[in-house]
């Protein structure tokens, strides 16, 4: 593996490299491997283990070609998936050489000695590599009479994906992967010879994120997937470009349907994006979608507080006799696509006359409405692949954004560029990428920030949501890229965040960037709207809404419990008329409860973090539900300030021809640094976040899934496991006046005054258990 | 007069000839300081000018391989030994590190000299203990007399030799599997390019030589080039070790010039067994195709064996009489290729299996002629379709074995079982074991 120099991508011209394969000339760039050439040329050499983002290996051989350079000859075949072009190369393919062809067809019948040929019943029957080159460049009948090799199968290598050995060919794109872009060397290859096999370790699990993508890679059916196997035959799937909804990394996706059900869904391929992979949430927690409390028809709370299905007419009636004359407000949730987002912010602008609309159901605070109204986000994936140093800021990226972490770490792997991570301990996810550690606790984040130093125009500094949770954070962050000229990205964990943004689903913001507080930006989108005008008095954010007395709330996809542990109770009190796709605790207490699309049932498009459009087809057209501008139209109509978003098209294209505001803006209002709290004896300061596989309400109905998500533990220094007294794996429990958890505990690299615990995990929900999340002091004792 | 040309064997059959002390005696470790005297590139020069070339198999030129290292690069250089002997019928390194460990040592300290390496690795395969503990010992004893350590005789280089013991896989002996499994890792051969000399161990310019190429080098420091050219033919200079085994009066080691023909090491080894005549041979191991008795008159260095269509290899002649059935010698080879596939590429992993299974079948007289056809087409998609050279010398003593005794195949299928009766191969088969 060879070090490249840093920033010697973009500045070296790239040698351009002749050769001539099958008789036709092509000139590709130096380092491109004859397979790769023979690509351009539309030439395909049969492979199993060449894979474009890995590195070559040269184990299946099944791509041998005769190559000879400048008139020498290879004395034998080569394997093109490892041999760059060099100019004076004359290659020759199974087109133009009979040995080529032999050799390759000798290599096929080879590799079928041992395999099962059950493609019959194989998941992967129909669209198998190895099943097409077979056909492609196999000899008709193998000439094996032999004892093929059987193992017991399958082999569970993870609750949620499979291995049957006998079907492996060995190609160890699987390792390869888990090793070179996951990061997660939980499986390899052992034993040797023809019973070499894929394996995990001894009481090991294949313990990844991104274990998806080894099935999707997987040429042969020796990995699947637990919850698609025996499902589907490829052939019976319609397949939908789609984009992923579970959050803002952006990934490019494939949904398979049948007969109006989502069966799968794979990685996309997006080279600025995602490449090809994507992260085991993304492609397997779909399942809510066809949860059994799904909510199908309008609903209107009755006189003796039940709800009862009404038609459509009767449910836009009631909400709109609700809405119309009062005090209101929108809570859009993070999840909601750009068109859906757009649609709340204007119904809450047109329809209600209100700026009260937040789209941020979980922790927020005025410094971050500003900063978001106010900072150009600028870093985008390419920034990280360029990047000299990045700078995380209370962000886990392979909790909160795994493809983020995936481009980070491949930039670790091929340039060791440096990471560094400010962050109350050294999480698994930034010890793989040699993060150096700026060990801090909630609440005294801005002084490691504002202590930064080396950054340049070529840094890239990561932030995440949780930035807010510290007064004064978001602030230091803002002057140190402006100081040093680092590229700024700001990472929301939900899909809906950024888009939302742009949508103008805030307070102080209006579509395209305007904001409240502007007269002309005002004026501006007044005109557009055909109204008289717009509200100048500020919006309530989230909380304010949720603790004010505000008389009705229309709201989008959002859990209270997200908000606080007494949302639930402040918001049964106001008139709620509720947008959902399954029964939750707001269709509980709302008044009126309207259905719409999940995301697979829907067009429309999401804003990854980078601020890029993702669009995305409905993958199953065979449904009644629509999407929520479309509703919100209606209830518009009903209430009779109509916003004229009949469709997700017609949403589309005004916010698109909105374009983005063009005017001044304003800078924002720094804060002073605040100060960790002082903690002591059993008190500890309270740190946590999300883990990607959890207790969110997406992932649910998926229990394979679920069996990989990390387990639950408490995680505290050294120094106050010898206080307490406890060793790792004992029980300790995090108490305050609101409530108690009691965990193991695990003994690891964070800050002596704090403890960490997961946000939303099995045993670990914060919010229901503690009514806090972090930046709180909490006891901490011997269970 | 005797061919013979002991150098590395010479004081063998002196009781303490491991020890340091012995090895002083016959005028050890008196290269090194006449080699730590010379500039690194003067030594590299010498050995290349003695055309000493790798008795590991391949038959590489020694020096050039030291000149690829890239000099002033900053970077940690690494010397590794590859004693990882494991080819059937080649037993030369194991014996001269058992009789001569020194003799290794020396090389070692001379070698990693040359290219400027501070540490040195010798990857020794595990199943020989007692060897393992010969060198170890040997290796400490060097250090207490200061020819290992800092400041070699006071002339300011440094080395550390580091004794690895290997699990016993025959894929190890391939240079860059070895370096794979000295790092901890798998064995498995690596892609090339890099090659070891820019990217070996640890990513570092490595040399990896043979025990005897290494063991070699004292004798030509002290004697010079011409004493060393003096000896072998044109293009393959110098003395080697043959070792002879199977059907042969005195199986052993030989050490004699490069060139030296079967005939002549059959005369000075007493000949085949008593009472039988040669029927086939290797030339240097069993991954080198066969020879016959028409062969005897080839002359064993690394041209003449290769224009008589096989390879000198490791110069282990494993001799065969006619009480052997061919089919059933090469079957064990097969089985042994099978057992020793590491599995990373097709051709090999599914290839070894499947041969056995065909030679299985044939030894036991069930098939037809057109399964020989099958056999040599099967080799034919296996050789040169590989890896690495492991499933090369699967293919080679079946191709070989087909083209000299496609009959006795034959035979076996008219037969409908092994004409041979395997106790009279036996050695102790005139004991009347049967």
């Amino acid at each position: 593996m060879s070090i490249q120099e840093l920033g010697t991508e973009s500045q070296v011209q790239i040698e351009m490299i002749t050769c001539v394969i099958d008789g036709f000339e092509i000139t590709v760039p130096k380092g491109t491997l004859v397979i790769r050439a023979a690509e351009k040329l539309g030439i395909q050499i049969p492979r199993f283990c060449d894979h474009p983002l890995l590195a070559p290996a040269g184990a299946c051989r099944q791509c041998l070609v005769d190559i000879e350079i400048n008139g020498r000859a290879f004395p034998k075949p080569q394997a093109s998936c490892t041999i760059p072009v060099e100019n004076g190369m004359v290659v020759k393919t199974q087109l133009t050489s009979p040995v080529a062809d032999k050799a390759q067809k000798g290599v096929m019948e080879l590799l079928l000695i041992n395999h099962p040929l059950d493609c019959p019943v194989c998941d992967k029957g129909g669209e198998c590599p190895l099943q097409n080159q077979a056909m492609s460049n196999g000899r008709p009948e193998s000439r094996f009479e032999g004892i093929k090799r059987t193992f017991e199968k399958p082999v569970p290598i993870s609750s949620q994906v499979l291995l049957d050995r006998e079907r492996c060919v060995l190609c160890a794109r699987c390792t390869r992967f888990s090793e070179q872009i996951a990061g997660d060397p939980f499986i390899t290859l052992n034993e040797r010879g023809a019973l070499q096999q894929v394996g995990i370790y001894e009481e090991e699990p294949f313990d990844s994120y991104y274990s998806g993508n080894t099935v999707q890679i997987c040429p042969v059916g020796a990995l699947t997937g637990t919850s698609y196997r025996f499902r589907a035959r490829p052939f019976d799937l319609v397949s939908t470009d789609s984009a992923c909804e579970h959050c803002a990394s952006g990934c490019a996706m494939r949904t398979d349907v049948r007969r109006g059900k989502t069966l799968r869904r794979l990685a996309g391929e997006d080279a600025d994006v995602n490449e090809e992979w994507n992260c085991d949430k993304g492609r397997w927690a779909f399942k809510y979608e066809v949860a059994k409390n799904r909510v199908k028809s309008p609903m209107v709370r009755d006189s003796n507080g039940q709800l009862q299905e009404v038609s459509w007419p009767e449910a836009l009636a009631a909400a709109a006799e609700g809405l119309k004359n009062s005090r209101s407000g929108v809570l859009v949730g993070g999840r909601a696509t750009i068109e859906d987002a757009y649609g709340y912010s204007k119904f809450a602008r047109v329809a209600l006359g209100t700026n009260n609309i937040d789209f941020r159901a979980r922790r927020h605070s005025q410094e971050e409405s500003e900063f978001l109204e106010t900072t150009k986000l600028t870093a985008t994936y390419k920034d990280i692949d360029n990047a000299d140093h990045i700078l995380l800021v209370n962000f886990e990226p392979e909790d909160e954004s795994p493809i983020v972490f995936l481009r980070i770490y491949k930039q670790v792997h091929k340039r060791s560029i440096k990471v560094t991570t400010i962050a109350p301990l050294a999480s698994r996810g930034s010890e793989k990428l040699k993060a150096k550690l700026i060990r801090t606790t909630a609440g005294d984040e801005t002084q490691a920030i504002t202590n930064i130093s080396g950054l340049t125009g070529k840094s890239v500094i990561l932030l995440g949501e949780r930035i807010s949770e510290t007064e004064g954070a978001l602030s230091a962050v803002v002057k140190l890229a402006a100081d040093s000229g680092a590229k700024l990205g700001w990472v929301p964990r939900r899909a809906g965040e950024r888009g939302a943004i742009a949508a103008g689903a805030l307070p102080n913001l209006l579509p395209g960037n305007r904001s409240v507080s502007d007269p002309a930006a005002r004026i501006d989108m007044a005109t557009a709207w055909s109204i008289d005008s717009i509200s100048n008095e500020p919006g309530m954010s989230t909380d304010e809404m949720v603790n004010s007395d505000l008389q009705a709330l229309l709201i989008g996809g959002v859990d209270p419990m997200d908000i606080s542990a007494e949302a639930k109770i402040k918001l049964s009190k106001k008139f709620i008329v509720s947008l959902e796709i399954r029964q939750s605790d707001i269709t509980e207490i709302a008044s009126v409860v309207l259905p719409v699309a999940a995301v697979v049932e829907k067009s429309g498009s999401f804003m990854d973090w980078q601020g890029k459009v993702r669009k995305f087809e409905a993958a199953i057209d065979q449904t009644l539900n629509r999407s929520d501008v479309r509703i919100l139209s209606m209830l518009a109509d009903e209430i009779g300030k109509p916003i004229n978003l009949p469709t997700v098209k017609s949403a589309r294209a005004e916010l698109d021809s909105l374009g983005n505001w063009d005017g001044p803006s304003s800078d924002m209002k720094m804060r002073n640094p605040t100060a960790a709290q002082k903690v002591s004896g059993d008190e500890a300061v309270l740190i946590s976040w999300r883990n990607l596989l959890d207790k969110g309400s997406l992932q649910d109905g998926e229990e394979n899934l679920a069996g990989t998500a990390r387990k639950s533990t408490i995680i505290i220094s050294n120094s106050r496991a010898q206080t307490l007294n406890v060793r790792s794996g004992e029980h300790v429990r995090v108490s305050n006046n609101y409530g108690a958890i009691t965990l193991p505990c695990q003994i690891g690299d964070i800050d002596e005054s704090s403890v960490w615990l997961p946000r939303n995990s099995l045993n670990s929900q914060l919010i229901r258990n503690l009514s806090v999340v972090s930046n709180s002091v909490v006891k901490v004792t011997k269970a | 007069m005797s061919k013979l040309t002991p150098v590395l064997s010479a004081s063998w059959d002196q009781a303490d000839s491991f020890t340091i002390e012995g090895y002083k005696r016959n005028g050890g470790y008196t290269a090194i300081a006449k080699a730590l005297a010379m500039q690194p590139d003067e030594v590299i020069q010498l050995v290349k000018d003695s055309g000493l070339r790798g008795r590991g198999g391949a038959g590489f030129p020694t020096g050039s391989k030291w000149g690829f290292i890239p000099q002033g690069d900053n970077k940690e250089h690494y010397f590794v030994v590859n004693a990882d002997e494991s080819e059937p019928g080649t037993c030369k390194d194991t014996p001269l590190m058992m009789a001569n460990p020194h003799v290794l040592i020396e090389g070692v300290i001379i070698g990693s000299y040359a290219i400027r390496a501070n540490y040195a690795f010798i990857y020794i395969r595990g199943e020989v203990t007692h060897v393992v503990r010969r060198v170890q010992q040997a290796i400490e004893d060097a250090y207490k007399a200061g020819f290992l350590g800092k400041n070699i005789l006071g002339k300011g280089f440094d080395l550390e030799l580091v004794l690895h013991v290997g699990a016993g896989a025959y894929i190890c002996g391939e240079e860059t599997a070895l370096l794979d499994s000295l790092e901890g890792f798998r064995g498995q051969p690596r892609l090339r390019p890099p090659f070891p000399a820019i990217a070996g161990l640890y990513a570092k310019p490595t040399v990896v030589n043979n025990v005897e190429s290494v063991a070699s080098v004292p004798s030509i420091i002290s004697n010079g080039v011409a004493w060393f050219t003096g000896m072998g033919t044109e293009k393959s200079k110098g003395f080697t070790l043959y070792s002879l085994s199977g059907h042969v009066n005195n199986p052993g080691q030989f050490e004699a010039p490069l060139g030296i023909t079967l005939r002549q090491l059959l005369e000075i080894s007493g000949g085949v067994r008593s009472g039988h005549k040669l029927k086939f041979w290797t030339p240097g191991g069993s991954s080198t195709p066969i020879f016959t008795d028409a062969h005897l008159d080839v002359p064993l260095d690394y041209e003449g064996v290769s224009a008589a269509g096989s390879m000198l290899g490791t110069k282990a002649l494993q001799i065969f009489d006619e009480t052997t059935c061919v089919v059933r010698a090469v079957l064990r080879w097969t089985e042994f290729y099978k057992h020793e596939s590491c599995g990373k590429c097709t051709p090999c992993r599914e290839g070894t299996w499947w041969l056995v299974q065909v030679l299985k079948d044939l030894e036991a007289g069930r098939g037809s002629e057109s399964d020989l056809d099958k056999l040599l087409d099967l080799c034919d998609n296996i050789m040169g379709r590989s890896f690495c050279a492991l499933a090369d010398g699967a293919a080679s003593p079946i191709i070989s074995s087909l083209k000299y005794f496609r009959q006795e195949y034959l035979d076996h299928l008219v037969a409908g079982k092994c004409p041979f009766d395997p106790m009279a191969s036996t050695l102790f088969e005139t004991a009347g074991v049967k």
